[in-house]
């Protein structure tokens, strides 16, 4: 009987006997009780339901993205502290302090975590705080899918997180090839775990890339031309083609997993026919693409940073745009480096091969643009700009690396080696997070009002770049002393464990600086009163998003504006300027017309809940619960679909009102 | 702007005496095909530090000398276009990588494992490869013996190793000194050909994750002189443990760190029967078939 | 170039429309942007399916001494099944053709009869899986079956989400009538049949016809 109701779920499943995992699970658990807690003592129940939880406003939704993901970041940190430390005392006699059982979970959890659950969410929420206000729109193409979306998301993330304490982790590596991941040699929950958290997850993905395409389509202010878009919406719009051809892919690849595991299906098997190169073959037509989905977006974040701080235009903006073009066309044929070593003939090799470096072209092209849009410009040192600086150097020794793996006959090498680490977090690092830490100090007063502390900041980008190459270097050159990933242990006799000494040197800096990083942002909201940025465009910016509040009102723009060139906002002000000389230019003030906005549902909340009891039911073979939450599902999705009354207009006098404030605010 | 200069050569040459230094220490290849890729992998960074030292150097050029303090650096705010940098910066990186292209697809014929080595005068010498959980099984078949974690050959002739794998995970197989790896896995074959100019022990180990024996899944890669080879062999032949279908059997077992262990005789076509097992139905591997275990498995 | 004139400038003074001329306004742009929406999620699903089918020309072969698509499949009953599927999509675009001309009555009785199609054509697929089940041919069998059912399989479930989707469409209908949301949802399922239709025929020639021969 109890089998019905619980599935395979027992006590057996709370891993009493790994202390790590239960002094994690256990600092989550009291975390998450002390939230909790907190928001019941202040009575902010109402306020975060209404405000937060169920709203579909894409700046909302946006900051609730990246919350979550820095929270991510700092697990799946913990675990990357984890390895480091394991590597550097588990050498010879000693086998350190986590048995391979548990150390594989780490590094398999590190990387899924890292990519889809800190990467792909802070791209998401930049995206949904940026676009709209970029292309002069008042929301994205469809906000209710926006919010199913994070929702999904979220479902991802509480799945991966309660794995640490119900349960385990894939022991497989984040992309779980099989035969290892099939039941055969995975009978656990762990795989299960991994395959849907990330399908769950990977549908609101999917979900994004269809709203964010069209909202970038269809939804672009008058005047505003493909050609006229800032480079970040291009480089969005590229993203969200990729997300949209990659992602199916990785649904199918998940799902025949999926199939083997629980119907015993044969794709991937050992026996029966199954090909586990097809699955091989198929994880990579998405993951080569996902790379470039991460990357893309950093990309044009550097962009947007460099033209601002440098206070001069872009240069060679239609290069850029070719370039990304160049760089998403190019990135579905070279799926096939990431196996050189599987058999494949020379011709095939090479092919691939040569494919993948054509990208170090126009990857190599906007380097060289970012650079020639600081000559002759004036550079302000923020720490925005220090990123970008960092993220130059940094990233132009990755990319070396990553040519280097790309041509197969060094890549026999130096495959699965550490080298290939070193090479993917000199690019992901220097490259995705820097980026992306340099558009969150960018655009943070943006969405927030209030500026970050720039000395914090920049003694987190101080650490973070140290720490990077402490923590690199040594795995570069243990990769060339034949040094393997994943290794739980090694023989003294290798040779290796000083550089692991280093890289858990280098960790620790990293550590320190993701310390100075949540000082920063918890003390510029602290003491958010020194920190304001009353003016709606503290950078003295060029695109459309410097043009409206900051906050910005929910509405976006009181008026959609109308844009002429590639960067509006710097011309207007421009043609403010030239106004002031010649007085009879003033603009006459506007009137207000009402405002058609979506209205806020909490369906998103609901589906989100449901399709938690569903990733867990199925985890867990729980199967009444799983028709039921799919029931559910169903039944929400269905309210939704006979609900007719989604929007409502905002009134002339509300307008007023919100917009009287705004100047006040500017006029204090 | 002399100095200036100075100061990037001296940059550039460090990073290179650097970076070959390492390698040429590090990497210390044994074998002809470990050779060739490690001079290939020194040859594409100098190829790419073309490139990456300038872009590095500019990097800090342009952000001091250009700095928003330095009032008497040009400022052209509007400047955003020239066709001369534009070809430029295009141009540079094509060149390279046309040069670069050059030499992969030479060298990927040139290296591809399954191209054998020729050494004038000198038969190569067969090793069958089969992955087990977790250990690495080496099956002479001209010899007739088969050795666990150990595979020993003579210096300067070539090795063709063909691989295969129980039924395991994925497995990968990597003698780092002598050069290139390649994945073994069930119910298919993979070839690779690595040879050793200098006789000596070599570590060698599994390169993809495999499960809980991962990390001890290593073996030792003995290159001797061709009458130490045969001295060897013939050691192992007076062993009295011979490995038929029973001892195999027992072998593909789930085990963890083992010992090298050597058979004096192997079973016929084990490592063929052991192959076509995974797409036959029902077959065993002594070659007969078992009609019971034809149907299809229910899950547990 | 010229930065003289204001290059940002809201529409000046005030809409001339009155407030219900908003709601058209807005009825076409939403129109426009989930219709265009839709086509886009139809081209991520091709790649869905397109995946399958490459994960089908993979494994076709590997039946592991079971059974081939030549012992299995019967032509005539599998030529019953494409024939419902193509006259349903006929009989969407009558609904359709109602829809335009405004005629609630029309489409409901061409949406009924186009559910009862789509309905026979998921019996006999369901109909066919459970004979090869009972055959011992399921899934488990090969690779070649595994990716045989999931390639069908996928395309019965996508037919069977747009049976309920129509059931719920027609409940709308009855109680809004044929409006400006009604007829958008009714386009886009209107995409979402034909498309199914389209992916059927590469299923028929792909899967039985090739296999047939």
């Amino acid at each position: 009987m109890i089998e019905h109701i619980l599935g395979k779920l027992d006590l057996s499943a709370i891993p009493f006997d790994e202390p790590p995992a239960m002094i994690a699970g256990g600092g989550m658990v009291v975390g998450a009780i002390a939230v909790v807690i907190l928001i019941t003592y202040l009575r902010k129940w109402k306020w975060l339901w209404t405000e937060w939880l169920t709203s579909v406003d894409h700046k909302k939704i946006g900051i609730m993205y990246i919350l979550v993901a820095l929270v991510m970041l700092l697990r799946g940190f913990a675990d990357a502290m984890l390895m480091r430390a394991q590597q550097a005392v588990s050498v010879g006699s000693a086998h350190g302090f986590l048995p391979p059982s548990h150390y594989d979970q780490i590094f398999t959890a590190h990387g899924v975590i890292m990519i889809f659950f800190m990467a792909m969410p802070i791209m998401v929420g930049l995206m949904n705080i940026v676009v709209p206000l970029q292309i002069g729109a008042r929301d994205v193409a469809f906000p209710f899918l926006n919010s199913v979306s994070f929702w999904l998301f979220v479902v991802g993330v509480i799945l991966v997180m309660l794995s640490l304490i119900v349960g385990e982790f894939g022991r497989t590596g984040w992309l779980a090839y099989p035969p290892l991941s099939e039941t055969q040699f995975s009978p656990g929950v762990g795989v299960d775990y991994y395959l849907w958290s990330l399908q769950i997850s990977g549908i609101g993905t999917l979900l994004t890339g269809v709203n964010f395409f069209v909202t970038i389509i269809k939804m672009r202010c008058p005047g505003m031309t493909l050609m006229r878009m800032p480079i970040f919406t291009w480089t969005a719009l590229c993203t969200n083609i990729l997300i949209i051809i990659a992602f199916p892919i990785l649904t199918v690849t998940l799902g025949m997993l999926a199939l083997d595991r629980y119907l015993d299906f044969h794709f991937f098997s050992n026996s029966f026919g199954g090909n586990q190169m097809l699955y091989v073959n198929l994880i990579w037509a998405w993951g080569h693409p996902e790379v470039y989905i991460l990357v893309l977006p950093a990309f044009g974040i550097f962009s947007e940073v460099v033209s601002t701080y440098c206070q001069k235009r872009l240069f060679g903006y239609t290069t850029m745009v070719y370039a990304t073009a160049c760089i998403t066309i190019l990135s579905f044929i070279v799926w096939l480096h990431h196996f050189f070593t599987m058999g494949a003939g020379a011709n095939v090799n090479a092919f691939f091969g040569i494919a993948t470096m054509v990208i170090s072209i126009p990857t190599g092209v906007k380097i060289f643009n970012w650079l020639f849009t600081m000559y002759r410009g004036r550079v302000h040192f923020t720490a925005p700009m220090y990123w970008t600086l960092g993220f130059i150097v940094t990233f132009s020794i990755g990319g070396m690396t990553g040519v280097l793996l790309a041509v197969p006959g060094a890549d026999f090498l130096l495959h699965n080696s550490l080298f290939l680490i070193a090479h993917f977090h000199n690019v992901i690092i220097g490259g995705v997070v820097f980026g992306y830490i340099a558009g969150i100090t960018y655009w943070f007063p943006k969405a927030t009002g209030i500026k970050l502390n720039e000395a914090l900041g920049k003694a987190s980008f101080w650490c973070w770049l140290v720490g990077f190459y402490f923590a690199f270097i040594p795995l570069y050159i243990l990769g060339f002393m034949g040094a393997t990933r994943r290794l739980s242990h090694y023989d003294a006799a290798t040779g290796w464990h000083p550089y692991f000494v280093i890289a858990l040197v280098g960790a620790l800096i990293i550590f320190a600086g993701i310390g100075f990083m949540v000082l920063q942002i918890g003390t510029s909201i602290l003491w958010r009163k020194k920190n304001m940025d009353t003016t709606g465009d503290p950078w003295n910016g060029r695109t459309l998003e410097w043009d409206t509040a900051s906050p910005p009102p929910f509405y976006n723009f009181a008026h959609i504006p109308h844009v002429h060139s590639v960067e509006p906002h710097w011309d207007h002000k421009q043609a403010l300027l030239n106004a002031e000389k010649h007085p009879a230019r003033v603009e006459s003030k506007r009137a207000y017309e009402p405002i058609h906005m979506p209205k806020n549902t909490g369906v998103g909340v609901m589906i989100g809940i449901f399709g938690f009891f569903l990733g867990f039911a199925l985890i867990w073979d729980i199967w009444w619960l799983v028709i039921a939450s799919g029931l559910a599902i169903f039944a929400s999705v269905a309210y939704r679909s006979f609900d007719y009354d989604i929007d409502y207009y905002v009134t002339v006098e509300e307008i007023e009102k919100i917009e009287n404030e705004i100047s006040n605010r500017k006029r204090a | 702007m002399k100095f200036r200069f100075k100061l990037c050569v001296i940059f550039s040459l460090c990073t290179v005496l650097l970076l070959t230094g390492c390698s040429a220490i590090v990497l210390n290849p044994k074998g002809i095909v470990g050779q060739k890729e490690n001079q290939l992998i020194i040859d594409a960074i100098l190829l790419m530090l073309i490139v990456v030292v300038p872009v590095i150097f500019m990097t800090f050029v342009f952000a001091w000398k250009y700095r928003a303090s330095n009032k008497k650096a040009e400022y052209a705010p509007k400047w955003h276009h020239s066709n001369a940098i534009e070809v430029f910066v295009w141009g540079i990186p094509i060149m390279i990588i046309l040069v670069l292209a050059t030499i992969t697809w030479r060298t990927t014929h040139e290296l591809d494992p399954y191209k054998p080595l020729h050494v004038p005068g000198v038969e190569p010498i067969n090793v069958q490869v089969i992955a087990l959980d977790w250990k690495w099984l080496f099956i002479y078949p001209e010899q007739n013996i088969a050795s666990v974690n150990m595979v020993e050959f003579p210096v300067n002739v070539p090795v063709h190793f063909v691989l295969t794998s129980g039924d395991t995970p994925m497995n990968a197989f990597h003698i780092p000194q002598l050069g290139t790896q390649i994945y073994a896995m069930a119910g298919m074959t993979t070839h690779l050909h690595l040879i050793a100019d200098e006789a000596g022990d070599y570590f060698g180990r599994a390169v993809n994750i495999n499960g809980q024996g991962f990390s001890g899944m290593q073996f030792v890669a003995r290159a001797a002189s061709m009458s130490e080879f045969n001295a060897w062999v013939e050691k192992v032949k007076k062993n009295s443990v011979s490995l038929d279908i029973n001892t195999f059997k027992q072998l593909s077992k789930p085990s963890e760190n083992n010992p090298v262990t050597t058979y004096s005789s192997v079973a016929d076509h084990l490592f063929d029967n052991l192959v076509m097992s995974f797409m036959m139905p029902g077959m065993d591997l002594d070659g007969s078939h078992n009609h019971n275990t034809a149907s299809a498995s229910k899950p547990e | 170039m010229s930065t003289q004139e204001n290059v940002i400038s809201a529409q000046a003074g005030i809409h001339p429309h009155a407030h219900h001329g908003h709601h058209h306004d807005h009825d076409a742009e939403a129109t426009d942007k989930v219709v265009f929406g839709f086509w886009i999620y139809i081209m991520s699903d091709c790649i869905l399916f397109a995946s399958i089918f490459g994960a089908f020309a993979v494994l076709h072969n590997n039946t592991f001494g079971g059974p081939d698509a030549k012992e299995l499949f019967s032509m005539p009953y599998v030529l019953v099944e494409t024939f419902l599927l193509l006259t349903s999509s006929f009989t969407y675009g009558l609904a359709m053709l109602g829809t335009y001309r405004g005629a609630k009555n029309q489409v409901l009785f061409w949406l009924g009869i186009t559910f009862l199609l789509g309905l026979g054509f998921i019996c006999m697929e369901v109909n066919e899986f459970h004979k090869l089940i009972l055959e011992g041919n399921g899934p488990q069998r090969s690779a070649f079956l595994s990716s045989f059912f999931t390639l069908v399989g996928t395309h019965g479930l996508h037919v069977t989400c747009g049976l309920i989707w129509m059931v719920l469409l027609m409940l709308q209908v009855g109680k809004h009538g044929i409006g400006a949301v009604t007829t958008r949802k009714l386009a886009c399922l209107s995409l979402f049949w034909h498309f199914l239709d389209i992916v059927w025929i590469f299923v028929f020639t792909v899967v039985y016809l090739m296999g047939a021969i």
